[in-house]
């Protein structure tokens, strides 16, 4: 009995990270992370400036392979697979697994060849795929009614706000299970900003999302459980509301309080 | 004297240098214009070489520049910006890269001359190839191949890590990501140092002098295996001829020189202007 009610528990989590090391030539910068993060909820990552939020989430699509001196032990599982396993393919991993970045960094191409490039590059080249896919992304990102009329524009003529909406309908059309943000509304403008999160939300019913941000009411309006990093420590991992009413830790009392960050 | 008036003295110094470079230049092209602009015209362009200057043309020279810069394009293109992919993209850490780095910044120092002795050597005695447009050709490659490498390692690093990231995160592999967004965004500065490259090209002499292109060539070249002159080769034969109808000849050369040298460098200053704009993430 208990048998089975480990695996259904198991099967509950989306991804896992079992005690997790980072190291980038000597400085030991992710200390024994173990989380579980559940499918179709929005987890937030917060913490002080270089206390590893983004190193954590490079470690879940693997970008932090390209760096030199990096170094990783324990695992990391989506889908009970272990990522880091030798046989997996990076390209088929972040296909799973897509990614937005802090600030847009759209194609020098039209917002056409933007959205579809992760299908191109999959040898996808049936052009009604494509421009189904480009409509239906777009459209989920919310940015459909503003470029519909002029899909072969520059995606750098866009507006900052824009280029990250199209950021994220480009990640969208591969159609992944699981979006990583990286502080992706840090650099717009409020309005701008509102309208990422209201996405956010929108998108939960579909991905599971995680997200690092600076912005500590950001945090509170749009994730479901909150995780506290501090000098490479989880300090405190819980749902957001208890972090930021009744969070269990000194530090993460003070951090959410902004007496140091 | 105060810094201000320091400030003065220096400002006028450098509007007086660059005054001297620029009068040097006048005087240089009035001079050919005045010499030889009346004799610049379709006959001159079109007809052979003769012993007489006014029968006198440079078709053989001009079609023998023509044939070398499309074979020393064709043989250094792909070599050079390959190679500059391969050091900028690939070979960041090897021994062997690194051996290759220090070669290709002392190649680009060295004068044109020893290339030509070069050519000689390898192209024309070992591989037989004798004083044909290939050897020159080949020889002239190897002379721009540096200037190409480093142009193209300069473009590619100038396309933004942040595009790199985002094709990665999207998936693509490595080759992907280079061919299809690192390249594009590049390809305007590769272009750029690719014309001046082959611009520089046309207007080398010391060389070929080397490798044996003719002075005097009475037919034009049909293949690549064939005898050729080019146009800095025929102003220097022309030059050195003691009489004066011949000096006109030489100037009515340059200025067709010139203006070859100078639409190549000003198709690459549109393309660097134009691709300048786009780049700006
Ligand atoms: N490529 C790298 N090489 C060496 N050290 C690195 C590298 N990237 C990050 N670090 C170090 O690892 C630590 C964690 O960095 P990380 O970027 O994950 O912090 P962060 O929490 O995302 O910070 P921020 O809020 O400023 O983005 C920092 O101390 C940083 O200096
Ligand atoms: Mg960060």
């Amino acid at each position: 009995m208990a048998e089975k009610s480990e695996v259904v528990n198991f099967m509950d989590y989306k991804l896992t990270a079992d005690k997790v090391n980072v190291w980038y030539g000597n400085f030991h910068a992710l200390k024994d992370i173990s989380m579980r993060i559940r499918p179709n909820t929005v987890t937030a990552l917060i913490g002080p400036s270089g206390c590893g939020k983004s190193t954590f989430l490079r470690l879940l699509n693997r970008m932090n392979d390209y760096i030199e001196g990096f170094r990783m032990e324990g695992h990391i599982l989506i889908d009970e697979k272990n990522i880091y396993a030798k046989r997996v393919r990076v390209e088929e991993l972040r296909k799973e697994v897509g990614m937005v970045f802090q600030k847009p960094n759209p194609f020098p191409k039209s917002i056409y060849d933007n959205v579809v490039y992760g299908l191109t590059i999959r040898n996808v080249r049936d052009k009604k795929t494509l421009d189904e896919a480009c409509e239906n992304s777009l459209k989920q990102a919310a940015l459909w009614d503003e470029v519909k009329d002029d899909l072969k524009k520059s995606a750098l003529a866009l507006s900052g706000g824009q280029q990250q909406r199209l950021c994220i309908a480009r990640t969208l059309a591969v159609k992944p299970t699981i979006i990583l943000m990286d502080e992706p509304a840090s650099a717009l403008d409020p309005i701008s900003t509102a309208k990422i999160e209201e996405l956010i939300n929108e998108l939960k019913k579909y991905y599971t999302i995680i997200i690092v941000t600076h912005n500590m009411q950001q945090a509170g309006r749009i994730s479901d459980r909150t995780a506290f990093f501090y000098l490479g420590l989880l300090i405190e991992y819980d749902t957001t509301a208890n972090i930021f009413t009744n969070p269990k830790e000194e530090k993460t009392q003070s951090y959410i309080t902004g007496r140091f960050g | 004297m105060n810094n201000r008036q320091k400030d003065n003295l220096f400002k006028y110094w450098a509007i007086l240098c660059t005054c001297i470079g620029i009068l040097m230049l006048v005087i240089f092209l009035t001079n050919i214009l005045i010499t030889g602009l009346s004799r610049v015209d379709w006959a001159f362009i079109t007809s052979l070489p003769s012993r007489k200057a006014e029968l006198a043309g440079i078709k053989t020279a001009l079609l023998g520049t023509v044939w070398i810069l499309i074979l020393t394009a064709i043989i250094a293109i792909p070599i050079g910006v390959a190679a500059g992919i391969y050091l900028e993209e690939y070979g960041k850490k090897s021994r062997f890269a690194n051996i290759l780095e220090i070669n290709i910044t002392n190649l680009a120092g060295v004068p044109s001359i020893i290339y030509g002795i070069l050519g000689l050597e390898v192209f024309v005695r070992t591989f037989g190839l004798g004083r044909s447009i290939l050897a020159g050709a080949l020889t002239l490659g190897l002379l721009i191949l540096p200037i190409i490498i480093v142009a193209t390692r300069e473009a590619i690093k100038a396309v933004p890590k942040t595009i790199r990231e985002a094709s990665f995160a999207l998936g693509a592999s490595k080759w992907q990501t280079i061919s299809k967004q690192v390249l594009p965004a590049a390809n305007g500065g590769i272009l750029t140092g690719v014309i001046l490259a082959l611009s520089r090209a046309v207007g080398e002499t010391a060389p070929l002098i080397i490798v044996g292109a003719a002075t005097y060539v009475s037919f034009t070249p049909n293949s690549i295996n064939d005898e050729y002159s080019v146009l800095p080769m025929q102003i220097f034969n022309w030059i050195s001829r003691p009489e004066k109808e011949f000096a006109v000849n030489a100037a009515a050369a340059i200025i067709v020189l010139l203006v070859i040298t100078f639409f190549m460098n000003g198709i690459a200053i549109y393309l660097r202007n134009k691709w300048q704009k786009k780049v700006k993430w």
